[in-house]
């Protein structure tokens, strides 16, 4: 018989089976009752005789069944029937398992967009970024001219450009408008496997260093300006009071993994980027490369030829490209590597929050399991063998887990995004999160691991329990075993929320730390925003820009409330920075760059000490008098002055510093105090923390022309900000309505930036142990409200007999705060040790030891706060317990 | 269910007794566990139920044919059948039963003694 066949004819077979088992019990009795019994007796005794009918037949059945399959289905059949008896504990189990998996599965879901998928261009694993090391800086800037001689002699690359940010003011097409550009070289959108939506990408030539005059814009831009309209290719646009030729049109919002690149909307080639600079090797002009690997090289390789590369250029430039070497990074790791440590640690904590969830559904098992012992004998009465019931446990526990993670799911899809939109913008790759089918697979499996594993404990206790024992069994428990498995778990759990706090204390003291930090300056009342002077100053004298920054200088100084105004290059802390290099003199002119003095260059304004409130701590600062008609003067920071000049003499020396066709001498007039550039936390740690300060107006006529396209402004006043803002606004506007004010922040933004991902991390880890402090503290309610309303006769008695409620009442808050005790202590051993992983894997610690005793007493204070909340409830009840009605109520 | 007392048969050692039995004449369930017994002389103690499941599965292995039929009782009975297959299964066993009986007994002769 085939198993179709069977499984058609099975109905037939079954009643069979079950009419002749009747026909043969029928039979005996008839012929005991012939041989004179009574039919009573007759009917005993044949049923003895003939053993258990239910199981047998079940035997019989089972002889015709794929028995694993059936029976597992009829477990799953019953599973349901026994949760929608029960349907309060079903909800509390599905909605405590849902918060646990969703919280799992959302995170997962950002740890498989962020992390593990592959980066959305074709052959992500080929492309990697490209900068030039140098001593100071393993991922400089390279240089144009070493580009273009990287790009012919590299045989690694099949593809590899440099870009670098940039903007320009657009012109006559409704009002001036600043747009974030990328200067790119031809291989750029090629490489990244991206087509024009309309004409062309550069060409080679066009790498060239010339005169072009050619642009690409976004589709954004073309949308915006252009209203889609598809003869754009060929007209004209007018940028920084040039006319450019559009050229093509290409998708907008790239997610380019390079800084300030996100929002371009004008692309042109590198090669025509005006700076005097821009052929000049030893140029650090913030340009940066993206290349591809040729099918085949591994990036160790393609390591190995860039060496030779670079060590072909140090013998052929010495002068500029001594000790300079290559460094090449996988992109997706410079992309996600800062976040990979801290992305695992959440989920980690995560996986602690599920665990007591677990806890909580494996205690809530225990106690149904308690109230449904006697249903559970009976089954082994009739025939089921221990592995069965455990098996049919299972059944439930993960059918109940597996509703959980659906419902789980759909919370963590509703909530991710909405999660990830309001929190700081500080995770790379944001776009890409979602549910996909790794995030289901992921679900489920995690869905299916609870249900085993809250579902086991609670199942073995009750296949373990002796049928006759549990038959016998009155209402009334007797403390004991029973108990102690649910204050295992109990303890267990308190431990777990001990973890999670610790955790989330530490973040949050490091985090109120780094907010102590000195950062070297006063961010409080300061705002920062981009200049571009009117289009037609890029083509105007030295003397005549020098002139607009002064009318600029004067019309912010007239804003009322305005405390002091800088122009600022290179000089807004943890925003941008820029680095020269120098040597004294005195000391020998050095032979290549690579042995000068590095430092921070800041080039600012007279009032730059007033506006950051930096201390002057010798000599004194610029003022008006140092412009371009006096002696070259400098202002160096404390650690510049003791790394240099460590007899303390840095006053009235002189250094050198320029480019490669002229140097200058800047005498040393002042020494300020350090401002921590790099971040607050991460400052200390940099190599490169030597600060110069240059005066505004000092700046070389060849740079000055550089001044109108792009520079920040600093400005400090007493007043509101955003009324600050409009102020500046109309002062500009009233010296040019071709001036443009752009990008505003206040320093105290920048700063909170920073600290952006400490705070995602301090938000998350935080909320995952405020959801495990409830959740334990649930448990432990549950568990000892539980146990008082199967103590109420104890209780009873014990009143009866004279006992004070009050001593009932710590009988119970006693039994409680035990637990709690336990878990904390277990706990706080535990976190000591994990601690240390937190310390190694994300940075996240800052000022704090990792054993702070400060947040382990608190988290321990919080914690029996919460259990003492937890038992009090339980413990007013049992202390109200009325003797007559605990006795009566046998 | 198992204990020292009533301790089951070895596997297969019923269904052979079953075909055994239904070699000499075809018979309904209660009949043939009446008759089982009595053979043995009540020395095995078998629960009557018992003689069910092994009987679906000889049934599924082909080995009996079962038929729904009148009693000598006058009772509507399911009366068993050794089919052909069920004979020489029925052969190969007890040959391999009476090896394994002869290696026991040569095993315990000598302890007896």
């Amino acid at each position: 018989m085939s198993w179709l066949t069977r499984l058609f004819a099975r109905r037939r077979i079954y009643s069979d089976l079950s009419a002749e088992m009747r026909a043969h019990l029928e039979e005996k009795i008839d012929a005991l009752v012939v041989s004179g019994m009574s039919r009573e007796e007759a009917t005993r005794a044949a049923r003895r005789e003939f053993g258990n009918v239910t199981l047998l037949e079940e035997r019989g059945r089972e002889v015709w069944q794929w028995p694993s399959l059936e029976s597992f289905l009829a477990d799953i059949r019953f599973a349901f029937r026994m949760l929608r008896k029960s349907p309060g504990f079903t909800a509390v189990a599905i909605l405590t398992l849902a918060l646990g998996i969703g919280a799992n599965t959302a995170l997962f879901s950002v740890v498989n967009g962020v992390l593990l998928n592959p980066l959305p261009f074709s052959n992500p694993d080929q492309l990697v970024t490209v900068d030039a090391s140098k001593p100071n800086f393993p991922t400089g800037s390279i240089s144009y001219p070493n580009f273009l001689d990287w790009h012919r002699i590299n045989h690694c690359f099949s593809f590899f450009a440099v870009a670098r940010p940039t903007g320009y003011l657009l012109t006559g097409m409704g009002q001036t408008e600043e747009l974030d550009a990328a200067a790119i070289t031809s291989d750029f959108f090629p490489l990244l496997g991206i087509h024009p939506v309309l004409g062309r990408s550069f060409a080679p030539a066009e790498d060239q260093i010339g005169p072009w005059n050619v642009v690409a814009i976004s589709t954004d831009l073309w949308h915006r300006k252009f209203g889609s309209s598809p003869d754009v290719i060929g007209k004209s646009i007018s940028l920084d009071g040039k006319g450019y030729i559009i050229v093509g049109v290409f998708p907008g919002n790239l997610d380019v993994p390079m800084r300030y690149f996100q929002g371009v909307d004008v692309y042109a080639p590198l090669g025509g980027f005006r700076n005097s600079n821009i052929d000049y090797r030893g140029a650090g002009l913030g340009i940066h490369g993206i290349a591809r690997l040729r099918p085949g090289i591994t990036i160790e390789q393609a390591r190995a030829d860039m060496q030779r590369v670079t060590d072909y250029m140090s013998q052929t430039y010495p002068d500029a490209d001594k000790g300079m070497g290559a460094t090449l990074t996988p992109l997706k790791e410079r992309m996600v590597g800062r976040v990979r440590g801290f992305l695992l640690l959440l989920l980690g904590a995560v996986g602690f929050v599920l665990l007591i969830a677990c806890v909580n559904i494996a205690n809530l098992l225990l106690a149904r399991g308690n109230a449904r012992q006697r249903e559970m004998a009976i089954r082994s009465a009739l025939g089921a063998g221990t592995s069965r019931l455990i098996r049919q446990m299972l059944t439930e526990s993960i059918l109940l887990a597996l509703l959980g993670g659906a419902l789980g799911l759909a919370f963590a899809a509703a909530g991710t995004r909405a999660a990830l939109a309001a929190l700081p913008a500080t995770l790379p790759r944001v776009n890409e999160v979602g549910i996909d089918a790794r995030v289901l697979w992921f679900t489920v499996a995690v869905s299916l691991l609870a249900g085993f594993l809250f579902g086991l404990v609670p199942a073995l206790r009750v296949a373990r329990k002796k049928t006759c024992d549990a038959l016998k069994e009155g209402s009334r428990s007797v403390a004991g075993t029973r108990h102690r498995t649910q204050h295992v778990l109990i303890a267990v759990q308190m431990a777990l929320a001990v973890v999670l706090l610790a955790g989330a204390g530490l973040l949050i003291r490091s985090l109120a730390q780094l907010w102590k930090v000195n950062p070297g300056f006063d961010p409080h009342g300061v705002v920062e925003f981009n200049l571009a002077l009117p289009p037609q100053m890029s083509t105007a004298s030295p003397a005549a820009i020098r002139t607009a920054v002064r009318n600029f200088d004067a019309a912010m100084d007239a804003i009322p409330g305005v405390q002091g105004e800088s122009l600022s290059w290179g000089a807004i802390p943890l925003y941008e920075e820029d680095d020269e290099n120098f040597w004294i003199q005195g000391e020998p002119r050095p032979a290549s760059e690579s042995q000068m003095h590095d430092m921070l260059d800041y080039i600012v304004g007279p009032d730059y000490l007033k506006v950051m409130h930096i201390p002057l701590l010798a000599g004194r600062f610029f003022t008006e008098n140092d412009d371009e008609k006096s002696k070259l003067v400098v202002v160096v920071d404390e650690v510049l002055a003791k790394k240099y000049f460590p007899n303390g003499d840095a006053l009235g020396k002189v250094i050198d510093q320029g480019d490669a066709t002229h140097t200058f001498p800047f005498e040393i007039v002042g020494i300020v105090g350090h401002v921590n550039q790099w971040g607050l936390d991460t400052d200390s740690r940099n190599s490169l923390r030597a600060q110069m300060y240059f005066p505004f107006l000092q700046m070389p006529d060849n740079v000055m022309s550089l001044v109108p396209s792009n520079t920040e402004v600093v400005v400090r006043s007493s007043g509101n900000m955003l009324g600050l803002i409009d102020s500046i606004r109309l002062a500009s506007s009233r010296l040019s309505d071709d001036e443009a004010v752009t990008n505003f922040n206040t320093m105290h933004e920048i700063i909170e930036s920073s600290l952006g991902s400490r705070r995602f991390a301090v938000m998350l880890l935080g909320s995952f142990a405020a959801l495990a402090l409830i959740l334990a503290g649930i448990g432990l309610y549950g568990v000892i409200s539980y146990a008082v309303g199967q103590r109420t006769h104890e209780m009873g008695i014990r009143i009866a007999l004279g006992a004070h409620p009050r001593d009932v009442f710590r009988l119970v808050i006693g039994g409680g705060l035990r637990l709690a005790l336990l878990g904390v202590v277990i706990g706080i051993a535990a976190a000591l040790v994990l601690v240390r992983f937190l310390a190694a894997f994300s940075q996240l610690l800052y000022g704090v030891s990792q054993s702070d005793p400060l947040t382990i007493i608190a988290v321990a204070i919080v914690l029996l706060a919460v259990a003492f909340l937890a038992c009090y409830i339980p413990a007013r009840r049992a202390m109200k317990v009325d003797p007559m009605v605990a006795l009566r109520y046998e | 269910m198992t204990n020292s007392q009533t301790r089951d048969l070895f596997p297969g050692a019923l269904e052979m007794m079953i075909l055994r039995v239904l070699k000499v004449q075809p018979l309904h369930g209660y009949a043939l566990v009446q008759h089982i017994k009595r053979a043995s002389n009540d020395l095995l103690q078998i629960e009557e139920g018992s003689l069910y499941p092994a009987l679906q599965r000889l049934l599924k292995e082909g080995c009996v044919k079962a038929e729904w039929g009148i009693s000598s009782t006058n009772r509507r009975v399911r009366i068993y059948k050794l089919t052909p297959a069920g004979a020489r299964h029925l052969e190969r066993e007890v040959s391999s039963f009476e090896q394994m009986l002869k290696g026991i007994a040569r095993v315990l002769a000598p302890v007896k003694s």
